[in-house]
């Protein structure tokens, strides 16, 4: 079946990211003048202004800020999916991501619990960084 | 605290005139049609001549230029302001400034919003956003972030936050004009639908149609006027969106910049938290009233859910909040509605539901705008 959740709109700001994902990295904009890490991307350096901006490729390593579990679809895509669950991350190196539970959400899931990123390739273009808890062995993709 | 140029605005502008449409469902209307409404019943609560508005502020309203037309208005200040919740507070400061400085003698504050006749569902296609392919959509689901937070760091309950609602839902009870007046329970709360996890149904504002005007001129053009002035004595003001990056929600529920403005308002208007008789809390979802709570210093910081216990909010509670009943249960017209009813209870005309001896309402706004304004008797 196609795939009918919403897709990103990727621009020339955020064809970067989605790059990277696809070949499962996980990226953020990088502030060449300051070294600010910053995500979703900006056309200019909201520390510094400098519109000098590249991506670098983080840990994946993440703590759990949040998440809620929704039992309405705003999209009809999402609506085989019901309920189901968004969290909002913190990378290791600062950024504050909304992204998804991998898979099942943890058994009991808390505010500061150990994440890592993995990846889903919901279609052959776009592949969706998602988390899960960083002590399942194995199930994680090794290459982050 | 507030510095010497705004506390010298202090009582220097009143609310003269409030008007409003009845709220519900109307698919006939048109945005221009109720705001006109809201207008003739302002310019009728007043007693002003329509001529004599030198100032338009249009929030909601698609065009300023055609209300302006539907009004025959003519005005030498004008301002149009997006659809946004946080909008009314903003609107109020703008003209309280505007009248101080004499770039407007009377100014005509106009909202309206035909949300529900039209479908509006507040995320999704209609909002399209960053996070869209994660399934992260609607103000409500980053207010159920946010919750789930204050969960987790302060071992807040659900059923806490249901006496937000419960207490609000029981003074809409004593509102003739709210759309919900039936009153719940904690376990009504509890057992209703789910929207977003930990929020459901009694979590959310209503989505009505209606609009909503008010008129304001300065203290002494207001002494003319057909009502007891109501004076804008202080009011603060901070934004904070360099980290808004998740639309709606901050990890912090905006306390750093709800301190800032409660010092602002209460040092510019000369009162303390402690005058503040009844206050009106913007409550798009129930949370953000506990957060707007903290943040003024009406309690501690993670202690709202305690704070609210046992009916604090509801009428004849320790804190009269949201007396009309809110978003939750009056109407949603975004802070608007909030405002008028801050001006009704200084006024003493509401009835079953006034406040004894009201002298001093604060209105707080807590978005990546907060916003919060100290109204007393003049």
């Amino acid at each position: 079946m196609a795939y009918d959740k919403p897709l990103p709109v990727i621009d020339e700001l955020t064809r970067p990211f989605w790059d990277h994902a696809r070949e499962h990295r996980l990226a953020v904009q990088r502030c060449n003048a300051c070294d600010d890490l910053h995500f979703p991307p900006s056309p200019v350096c909201p520390v510094c202004l400098s519109s000098d901006q590249d991506w670098q490729r983080v840990s994946g390593a993440a703590t759990l800020m949040s998440w809620a579990r929704f039992h309405r679809a705003y999209w009809d895509g999402f609506r085989q999916s019901l309920p189901y669950d968004v969290c909002v991350v913190r990378l290791a190196e600062g950024p504050v991501l909304v992204s998804n539970f991998a898979g099942a959400p943890p058994a009991s899931p808390h505010m500061g619990m150990a994440l890592r990123v993995v990846f889903d390739d919901v279609t052959p273009e776009i592949s969706l960084p998602r988390f899960e808890a960083a002590s399942t062995a194995g199930q994680g993709d090794k290459r982050c | 605290m507030s510095n010497p140029s705004q506390q010298a605005l202090r009582n220097k502008v009143a609310i003269v005139g409030v008007g409003h449409t009845a709220y519900g469902n109307f698919p006939l209307q048109s945005d221009y049609g109720l705001g006109a409404e809201a207008f003739r019943n302002a310019i009728d609560d007043c007693g002003l001549d329509k001529s004599a508005i030198d100032g338009l502020l249009c929030c909601r309203v698609p065009n300023y230029v055609r209300m302006g037309q539907v009004l025959g208005l003519n005005p030498r200040w004008t301002v149009q302001l997006p659809a946004h919740g946080r909008m009314s507070g903003m609107a109020i400061i703008e003209a309280t400034m505007a009248l101080a400085s004499g770039a407007a003698d009377y100014v005509a504050l106009i909202y309206a919003n035909i949300g529900r006749s039209r479908r509006v569902n507040y995320g999704g296609e209609e909002s399209a956003g960053f996070w869209d392919p994660w399934g992260m959509t609607s103000p409500g689901a980053a207010h159920a972030l946010m919750f789930r937070m204050h969960m987790e760091r302060y071992g807040t309950t659900t059923r806490q936050l249901a006496e937000v609602s419960v207490a609000i839902r029981h003074n809409a009870s004593l509102n003739p004009a709210a759309v919900m007046r039936q009153p719940i329970t904690v376990d009504d709360h509890e057992n209703a639908r789910r929207i977003v996890e930990p929020l459901g149904l009694l979590d959310y504002c209503l989505i009505n149609d209606g609009a909503v005007c008010i008129i304001l001129t300065t203290a002494e053009r207001a002494r003319d006027l057909k009502q007891t002035p109501v004076l804008v004595s202080g009011y603060g003001a901070q934004d904070s969106f360099s980290r808004s990056h998740i639309s709606n929600f901050d990890e912090d529920f905006w306390y750093d910049e709800l301190r800032a403005v409660a010092d602002q308002a209460y040092g510019m208007a000369g009162v303390q938290r402690s005058d503040v008789d009844a206050l009106m809390s913007y409550d798009n979802f129930s949370p953000t009233v506990l957060f707007s709570l903290e943040g003024l210093g009406f309690c501690e910081r993670g202690e709202s859910g305690a704070f609210v216990e046992g009916g604090t909010l509801a009428l004849g509670g320790r804190l009269p909040t949201n007396t009309d009943g809110g978003h939750l249960s009056n109407s949603y017209m975004q802070g608007w509605a909030l405002n008028v009813e801050a001006v009704r209870q200084l006024r003493g005309n509401c009835g079953e539901r006034q406040v004894p001896d009201c002298e001093v309402v604060q209105y707080v706004g807590a978005t990546p705008c907060c916003r919060s304004i100290i109204y007393t008797k003049g």
